[in-house]
């Protein structure tokens, strides 16, 4: 009887597949729904490869905030612009032909800095971190960090003036 | 066995090298979409592989700081979604498109 495969690498070839094919879709979809629904799928599978990698408490931020919050205020506005398919233009024959090329070159680039640098270490197994609860981010963000996390308040109560601002009437 | 052999962990590199194809999926996007909303989530895409490579570090080195940081880039991706929306519909009623490409005042 043969081993099963380990469960950890599965899972995360599994979700890491989910993720690049729901980015792929993103930026190739011409019509904007579409695109914004393949990034709620890169949303809900980055979620559980931090739920793999010990960060319940992120996890479940971005499955609120991110895939809950920011995504329907952009399907929202997607929704009351009426936004359809994009025209297509041709002044990005360039881009085409030179852009696939240059991507495949980056993400070897990358493969390989990674690969020589930061290849060390025992590798990530479910349960071998387990400092990412809501009780230790508290407890960082309200001691260690919590200069920044008062000036995030001041950035939310001005981005609330902003949209105030740019909702009236005669811009 | 038709698959190849996997490691019993998952090394921390396959975690960078999708953050980076994420990365890099969310500059193209950026780059070559012309609707103004799909290259606002190619933005939104691009801070979520630097998020995933936050949190990789912060199992890396068993600390906690990373999540911080990933907490702080959600918390301003919510700010910049909601300001950048109110922007997006102040064009789209004074320009009646959504196209970036129409949008060239400054150009002339």
């Amino acid at each position: 009887m043969p081993t099963p495969p380990p469960l950890d690498p599965v899972l995360f070839l599994i979700f890491a597949a989910i993720a690049v094919i729901s980015a792929i879709s993103l930026v190739v979809q011409t019509h904007p729904i579409s695109s914004a629904l393949s990034l709620v799928g890169v949303m809900g599978s980055l979620a559980v490869l931090y739920l793999l990698l010990g960060a319940e408490f992120i996890a479940a931020a971005q499955l609120i905030v991110y895939a809950g919050a920011i995504m329907v205020l952009f399907i929202f506005v997607i929704m009351l612009l009426n936004a359809g398919t994009e025209k297509a233009t041709n002044r990005a024959s360039f881009a085409k032909w030179a852009g696939i090329p240059v991507f495949a070159l980056f993400i070897g680039l990358m493969s390989y800095l990674i690969n020589s640098r930061l290849a060390t270490g025992p590798g990530v197994t479910l349960g071998g971190f387990t400092g990412g609860g809501a009780l230790e981010i508290g407890r960082s963000l309200f001691t260690t960090y919590l200069l920044p996390f008062e000036v995030t308040s001041v950035l939310i109560l001005i981005a609330i003036f902003g949209a105030i601002v740019l909702a009236r009437k005669e811009i | 066995m038709p698959f190849p052999e996997l490691p019993a962990a998952t090394p921390l590199s396959w975690y960078l090298l999708l953050s980076a194809i994420l990365f890099s999926l969310g500059v193209a996007g950026f780059l070559f979409r012309k609707n103004i909303i799909t290259i606002f989530m190619s933005i939104e895409l691009m801070l979520n592989a630097v998020n995933l490579t936050f949190v990789a570090f912060s199992y890396q080195f068993k600390q906690v700081d990373g999540h911080i940081f990933s907490f702080f880039v959600m918390v301003v991706a919510a700010a910049e979604a909601a300001v950048g929306l109110g922007i997006i519909l102040t064009v789209f009623k004074n320009r009646n498109t959504l196209h970036v490409d129409e949008v060239d005042t400054l150009k002339n």
